[in-house]
């Protein structure tokens, strides 16, 4: 019978990303809760040192996946890899992160070992060994309790969800051959963003603005570089032109869950509540007193945002000085 | 080139989503259902490609009658022929088993290239584009949001988390839409008019060989348990001042001593 979970993580040019802290201590909790074993797995190129680097999270074992051919990802060349894995090792819960490269994977992953996924799963309960997974629906209007059927169930977590937590472990470090199949796409390029932009979906405090920003960004940016934040946009700001379609938040765009959500000249369409509505805490700022994002936020300002935002930053860099 | 677009119709993303009596699903009238957001930029990709280089563009779709008008408004557009796997006994099959019909129509259907959007913004799976890939062993690039043929490959920038990669893969493949890859058109009246003459042929699952045990409400892997909305937050509380330096001070002093997030 299936047993045991595997925690998957994911790392980029040799560094993990955040979420793999937080898949693993997820997993930790869901193999005690099962009274089962938890194997951490590092996929990439000359990540040994990774292996060191989760311990602190508690997996019994950690499997290293090393080869040059999984140094950047590609879906064809992780998924055989990880199969194997999967497949020798039978778990009954596979978990991974709901992070653009988690998201493709575990797709891809469900698919080929005919098992059931849950996408951007935001919580986890575990009942008499039944696991209980709550996830968002369309863009968050509904959230679904879902069950799932069979072995491995598949799951992955929402970025910035799950809490990070520390259990040392001994682990057991194995690094097989990992398996290799045909690989047939290759990464020609990488153009990565050097600006130390914060990304949306990782991101604790965003600030967003609107169509009544009229396109200036400025104040928006001063107030979140303050709060070293994220700079997030409504789809007219980015159907104006005004923003990159990266910086969309909403139903067609990203879904996130900051802990602090600073909306700014943003009147508050249906589907662009539906992608904040799950930030810990939203503050609204719109010189339209009736509109409707102040009924989905916290904390209000009636005003005009080229007033209120420089002040709203100075008073930010007067605490932090 | 032939290319198949994969689309599915979805709630308008301004519609109020309410659950169902049963708990389990949501109110299906009183909604408006358009083309899935992300299948609109695919099925504007496959037309932009076929006016480049010639070929075909074909748009399959699985769901109920009404989904037709979704592969209705694809033909407008420019398509030239639809495929509606329409069944009763594929309603409220999950992610997987979508696949695995659309996979099972792919079959006896010509193509080099399949375009699907990322997701459907219903239920936000991210699964079916991958997953058909799968089924049918082509390689599969997730968020395009530039694509160009070269040669038998095809070359796509893929938006990742700070930045694009650029991936190449041979022909057939899959790749599924990100924003920022085109502006879809609408349909033109003559479009419309020309749309209901073209060719659309209904399938059902027995059609397409597949066992009706793998698919449908009852052999879904993911069982939906309960549907809930989500917590309501409390009333606002507004912040007002004599001037917009009062305002900000208490904004500021809110966030920093109640909330203790700042």
């Amino acid at each position: 019978m299936a047993q045991g979970v595997i925690a998957i993580t994911e790392q980029r040019d040799g560094k993990l990303r955040k979420v793999s802290f937080e898949v693993i201590s997820e997993g930790r909790r869901i193999a005690d809760g099962l009274s089962a074993q938890l194997t951490a797995v590092v996929i990439g190129s000359g990540c040994d040192a990774l292996a060191a680097e989760i311990k602190k999270f508690g997996p019994d074992k950690i499997v290293v996946l090393d080869d040059p051919a999984l140094a950047d990802y590609r879906t064809d060349a992780y998924t055989p890899a990880l199969a194997e894995v999967v497949k020798s090792l039978d778990p009954a819960v596979v978990i991974t992160g709901a992070s653009v490269q988690g998201k493709d994977l575990a797709a891809r992953l469900a698919a080929r070992l005919n098992a059931g996924l849950v996408m951007d799963c935001t919580a986890i309960s575990l009942q008499n060994g039944v696991i209980t997974y709550t996830r968002p629906m369309f863009g968050g209007k509904i959230m679904a309790d879902v069950q799932v059927q069979g072995s491995p169930q598949i799951v992955a977590v929402r970025p910035n969800v799950m809490s990070i937590a520390e259990s040392p472990k001994e682990s057991v470090v194995e690094k097989p051959t990992p398996h290799l199949g045909e690989v047939k796409t290759a990464v020609a390029e990488k153009m990565m963003d050097t600006s130390n932009k914060i990304e949306l979906t990782e991101a604790d405090i965003i600030v967003s603005g609107g169509r009544g920003t009229g396109g200036k960004f400025e104040p928006i940016e001063e107030l979140a570089a303050a709060l070293g934040g994220a700079v997030g946009a409504s789809r007219s700001a980015v159907d104006e032109g005004w923003r990159a379609h990266s910086d969309q938040v909403g139903q067609t765009g990203k879904v996130v869950s900051p802990t602090l959500y600073i909306a700014c000249g943003i009147s508050g369409a249906i589907q662009h509540l539906a992608g904040m509505s799950s930030s810990k805490v939203i503050v609204a700022i719109n010189k339209d007193a009736e509109a409707p994002i102040f009924s989905k936020a916290d904390f209000g300002v009636a005003g005009d945002i080229f007033q209120i935002l420089p002040a709203v930053t100075e008073a930010v860099k007067k605490l932090r000085s | 080139m032939d290319i198949v677009v994969l689309v599915k119709q979805v709630p308008d993303t301004e519609s109020i989503i309410q659950i169902a009596g049963d708990g389990v699903s949501i109110k299906k009238d009183d909604i408006k259902w358009v083309m899935n957001p992300y299948d609109e930029l695919a099925v504007e990709e496959a037309l932009r490609i076929k006016e480049a280089k010639g070929g075909t563009v074909t748009v399959l779709s699985v769901g109920p009658q009404k989904a037709q008008e979704t592969i209705r408004t694809a033909l407008a557009m420019g398509a030239d022929k639809g495929v509606h796997v329409n069944d009763p006994k594929a309603e409220g099959s999950d992610s997987l088993a979508v696949a695995r019909i659309l996979a099972a129509a792919l079959k006896s259907l010509p193509f080099n290239l399949i375009i699907a959007g990322q997701r459907g913004v219903d239920e936000d799976n991210y699964q079916v584009g991958a997953a058909v890939a799968e089924f049918l062993g082509i390689p599969h690039l997730a968020l395009v949001v530039k694509a160009e043929l070269l040669d038998g490959r095809l070359r796509c920038h893929r938006v990742i988390e700070g930045g694009t990669v650029v991936v190449e893969a041979p022909l057939p493949a899959l790749f599924t839409t990100q924003r920022g890859l085109n502006d879809p058109r609408y349909a033109s009246l003559p479009g419309i008019m020309k749309a209901k003459k073209k060719p659309l042929e209904v399938k059902t699952v027995a059609d397409l060989g597949l066992d009706p045990a793998t698919v449908g409400a009852g052999n879904r892997k993911v069982v939906v348990k309960a549907l809930r909305l989500p917590p309501q937050r409390k009333a606002v509380r507004m912040i007002a001042g004599e001037t917009a330096e009062a305002v900000a001070a208490e904004l500021v002093r809110v966030l920093h001593d109640e909330t203790k997030l700042i």
